[in-house]
């Protein structure tokens, strides 16, 4: 859930750092400090509203990790986290160590701190680019550098794609995005979803401009890949390290995950 | 001891059960492995859920097993320290077990379990709180630099984002100040009062002020007499925030005092609630462009030659003083041509005619020139005067003679002393029910007549002369077809033989049954059909009905049939194929020549040309007569007269006239004696005389005591259908 989707101006005006910022309110309910009085009072008005908001964001903070995991099994070495957010618990560099990163945020402050708090390495950059210019992505130097296009990579788009509207065609972003890829590539996607959940969450949702999708609209995001078992599941339930961790009502997270592998 | 750790939730209590049975199988007090896993795994129940790990579930029970270890170190190291579990506690939050709730679990874990899982001695309790003391004490300086450091950190990046996007700004901003100040459009910028903010090079440039000269102004210091009103109409709407832009054409005046053009986009800029903060002028100067294309404009609606207003611009006003008109306004066209020019130019040179052409422009110009009149030269020696706003048919009258008058002294060109003289025609009427074109043609036709009519004139546009000639060019034009589709018959009027009053011959006269004018009779059209030439197949239409009719005459009453008697025109008669023509007719409706008279007019006859001449022997040797129609009329060569293939005279029914008891000054004296002479000379000649316009009894008693041998009119019968003569003649049997 982190970088506001693309709907920023180029350069933010001046009004826009009196705003709460999607990045660091989830770096709140993951307990971190990387936020402002504005970020926790957003955070806390919404926690009103959906208590179970900080077990949504850690569910699928924890998803990202297995799948990241899962990827680095499959023999992926390399990562386009696109709409990565503030790398602070577990970032993908520090889940799969032995690849190539490119974090790809359009919150200019997410990219000004995963910048300084990855300092100068050869094997992760950091893209400051809208999800929806993937032309504009996919051949930045930084991806030109750090992705090889034709081996196998995996596109992480984490909490991302509920941030774009219809209008912008999330099918179609990920579509490019995917038709750029080499066949073997992996589509990592989590997805809010008012599936199973009526209000206050849909209307929480809305304030935020979130577009909640359903089962059946998160599966075809997967098209033009092979979804990998389990599916489109509950974020707790895609391959939980033990069974223990499956959520007694995986539902009440409100999100879809799922990995897909392109043929 | 297996008391669960107060706070942990239900589910968790399953492990915390089978960690405190297994550790009761330990013997309490050892340092064995077992119970420290025991710990761990307990541990990891107690806190998993409470922070947020990257770590699997395993991975989180391994990390606590180190922790374990450390504090089971600590707990028995002698002598006793507790830094390892301060160590500990920073560990924890390093893996970002930062959740209070996780140390919360964590300190009541570590006193009630601890102690159970690795044995510990009952009777050093007080390691155990200095061992809980230090871990919350590492806990929370670690998570106190923690905080801090993630505060600074998101600080950071907040200033460096900013600072980022600032330098973006600057160099954005830079980059627009480079395009306004280096622009080679002049632009300029005004707050919603009118009063100018800021203006670059360009602009300044153009203005010819400083910058701080130009904002000390206000927008409207720089309206211009001769703005259209359009312009601060335009401006009004945007300052009140109506519009959001305007393109015009502006005037602006320099300091220096010169006029400049320019093509002027003004926009509003609006701030972030849509309330209009500020105006921009961008100005393009077309002061060159507008210029030439002035000139372009002059040059393409002026006549070179006498700088006078060409065709297309006379044209252009016309239609302009047409468009803007209101009901009740007139205008006048005087219509003016030079008389002889063609002379002037053949015989002294056209740069002689040129200049004359210039001179006689400049005259016109000097008389002529007040508003609302322009002269125009619309072509080689023609100017017209087109006078808006006329008030009456006076004053075109008033502006001709003006203009005659203005031409009679002589024109010097060089060594020549011209005297030149014009021919104007005048057209002047209500703008209402007329268009341009009527008046331009109108007004070339009444020029025409000005010429016809002789030189130095004006002549005023009649409309029923001008029908009249229009129906003479209708009926010119449709005559051809009329022949083909049987518009024309003739009429008989009877000959008849004064002595006894028989009907001797028949003239036949012809009639034109037009499907627009009417009954037409033969003066409406023969004159117009010998300027055509279409008389000649007429004529040759009418001398084969005529001897058809004869023929009928011929076959029904034998010997006393009527001869037929037909007018033949004076191009008729000069014909070439008239003998041959006359021949054929007479052929094809088997009518005896002898029983065909021709009658022609003096002048016909009396030509000098010897043509006709051996026409009328040719056509006299075949036996047809020949009369000379309207005798006396004339002035015929009476001793000529008996060289000709002649056999009537009819005399003009004007002498006849004469002839009527009833008038009463004399004037019948000297008719009847012209008469009479008349027919002594006929007869002298050996020709036969025919009367014309006989009315009454009376004249015809007179013609025939005079002598005279036939007599044609009224008195015996109007002109009529070949029925009429059948009658006549039906009745006499």
């Amino acid at each position: 859930m982190t970088g506001m989707g693309g709907r920023q101006p180029v350069e933010p005006s001046a009004l826009e750092w009196d705003r709460p910022s999607a990045a660091r309110v989830y770096d709140y309910y993951l307990g971190g400090s990387h936020n402002f009085a504005i970020d926790r009072a957003a955070a806390e008005e919404a926690l009103r509203a959906v208590p179970d908001l900080p077990q949504m964001t850690r569910a699928n903070r924890a998803f990202l990790r297995r799948a990241v995991r899962y990827c680095v099994d499959r023999g992926i070495r390399q990562f386009l986290d696109i709409g990565s957010g503030l790398p602070t618990v577990g970032p993908v560099h520090e889940i799969a160590p032995e690849a190539n990163v490119v974090y790809v945020d359009s919150d200019p402050v997410v990219v000004a701190h995963s910048r300084a708090m990855l300092g100068a390495t050869d094997r992760i950059a950091v893209l400051r680019a809208d999800v929806r210019d993937a032309g504009h992505v996919l051949s930045s130097p930084e991806v030109g550098v750090l992705i090889d296009l034709d081996r196998p990579l995996a596109v992480l788009m984490v909490g991302l794609l509920h941030f774009l509207s219809d209008s912008d065609d999330p099918a179609g972003v990920v579509a490019r995005y995917r038709d750029a890829a080499a066949s073997g590539s992996h589509l990592v996607l989590s997805h809010a979803t008012a599936d199973g959940f009526a209000e206050p969450w849909a209307t929480t949702a809305r304030v935020w401009g979130l577009a909640l999708r359903s089962h059946a609209e998160v599966t075809r995001l997967f098209a033009g890949y092979e979804l990998l078992s389990p599916g489109v599941v509950h974020l707790s339930e895609w391959r939980p390290d033990t069974p223990q961790d499956v959520d007694k009502r995986p539902e009440r997270y409100t999100g879809y995950a799922g990995v897909g592998r392109k043929v | 001891m297996s008391r669960p750790a107060k706070g942990i939730p239900e589910p968790r209590r399953r492990h915390l059960g089978l960690a405190a049975a297994a550790g009761s199988d330990t013997a309490r007090g050892t340092r064995h492995g077992d119970g420290r896993d025991a710990f761990a795994l307990a541990w990891a129940d107690a806190v998993v859920g409470t922070s947020y790990v990257s770590m699997s579930r395993t991975e989180v029970e391994e990390h606590l097993r180190g922790l374990t270890d450390r504090l089971a170190e600590a707990l028995f190291t002698e002598p006793f320290t507790a830094d390892a579990a301060r160590q500990v506690g920073a560990a924890m939050v390093g893996a970002h077990f930062t959740g209070t709730e996780t140390l919360n679990r964590t300190i009541a874990l570590v006193a009630d379990e601890l102690p159970l899982r690795l044995g510990l001695d009952r009777s050093t309790p007080w390691r155990l709180s200095a061992l809980q003391g230090a871990l919350a004490a590492g806990y929370a300086e670690a998570l106190r630099q923690r905080t801090l450091d993630e505060q600074e950190a998101i600080s950071q990046a907040v200033f460096v984002a900013r600072d980022q996007a600032e330098q973006a700004l600057r160099v954005s901003e830079a980059r627009f100040r480079a395009v306004f100040a280096e622009a080679a459009i002049g632009m300029g910028i005004a707050d919603m009062d009118g009063n100018i903010l800021d203006a670059n090079a360009s602009l300044l440039d153009m203005f010819g002020y400083s910058l701080e000269e130009l904002t000390r102004r206000n927008v409207r210091d720089f309206m211009h007499a001769e703005d259209a009103a359009s312009v601060w109409r335009l401006y009004d709407e945007l300052v009140s925030g109506q519009r959001d832009h305007f393109r015009v054409e502006k005037r602006f005046e320099r300091s220096d005092g010169e006029v400049i053009w320019t093509h002027l986009t003004a926009s509003l800029i609006r701030d972030d609630e849509g309330r209009p903060t500020y105006q921009v002028a961008m100005i393009e100067d077309v002061t060159d462009r507008h210029l030439l294309q002035d000139r372009l404009r002059y040059q393409a609606l002026h006549d070179p030659l006498t700088g006078l207003p060409n065709r297309a611009l006379f044209l252009e006003r016309l239609a302009e003083a047409f468009d803007s008109a209101a009901e009740e306004d007139r205008i006048g066209l005087c219509y003016l041509d030079l008389d002889g020019f063609k002379v002037i130019n053949d015989s002294l040179g056209h740069d002689v005619g040129d200049q004359l052409l210039v001179a006689v422009g400049q005259r016109l110009d000097a008389c002529v020139s007040a508003p609302g009149r322009l002269v125009a030269r619309i072509g080689g020696d023609e100017f017209i005067i087109l006078m808006e706003r006329s008030s009456s048919t006076r004053d075109v009258v008033a502006i001709a003679d003006h203009v005659l008058a203005a031409l009679e002294a002589p024109i010097r060109v060089r060594e020549h002393e011209l005297s030149i003289s014009a021919s104007i025609g005048l057209v002047e009427r209500s703008i209402v029910g007329t268009t341009p074109a009527d008046v331009m043609r109108d007004a070339d036709i009444t020029l025409y007549w000005a010429k016809a009519d002789g030189k130095a004139k004006w002549a005023l546009f009649d409309p029923e002369r001008n029908a009249r000639e229009v129906a003479r060019f209708t009926l010119s034009t449709t005559m051809p077809a009329a022949i083909e589709r049987g518009e024309f018959y003739l009429d008989y009027q009877p000959l008849v033989r004064l002595c006894d009053g028989q009907v001797v011959g028949a003239e036949a006269l012809v009639r034109w049954h037009h499907p627009e004018f009417g009954l037409l009779a033969p003066d409406r059209f023969i004159g117009l059909a010998e300027e055509t030439g279409q008389i000649v197949p007429l004529g040759r239409w009418v001398l084969r009905q005529a001897c058809h009719q004869a023929r009928l005459w011929q076959d029904r009453f034998g010997s006393r049939a009527p001869f037929i008697s037909v007018n033949l025109a004076v191009r008729q008669s000069r014909d070439p194929g008239l003998v041959a023509d006359v021949a054929k007719i007479l052929a094809d409706t088997g009518v005896e020549a002898t029983r065909l008279q021709l009658e022609l007019t003096e002048s016909a006859i009396m030509g000098t040309a010897d043509e006709p001449l051996d026409a009328l022997r040719a056509l006299s040797a075949m036996g047809v007569r020949i009369a000379i129609d309207d005798f006396g009329t004339g002035y015929s060569n009476l001793a000529y007269l008996r060289h000709l293939p002649v056999h009537e005279l009819k005399i003009a029914g004007s002498f006849v006239e004469g002839l009527r008891a009833s008038a009463s000054d004399g004037s019948h004296v000297v008719d009847a004696r012209i008469v009479g002479t008349l027919v002594s000379l006929a007869h002298a000649l050996g020709l036969g005389v025919t009367a014309e316009g006989v009315e009454t009894a009376d004249q015809a008693r007179r013609l025939d005591d005079i002598g005279c041998d036939s007599g044609q009119g009224w008195y015996y019968a109007r002109p009529g259908p070949p029925e009429r003569i059948d009658h006549i003649l039906s009745d006499v049997r």
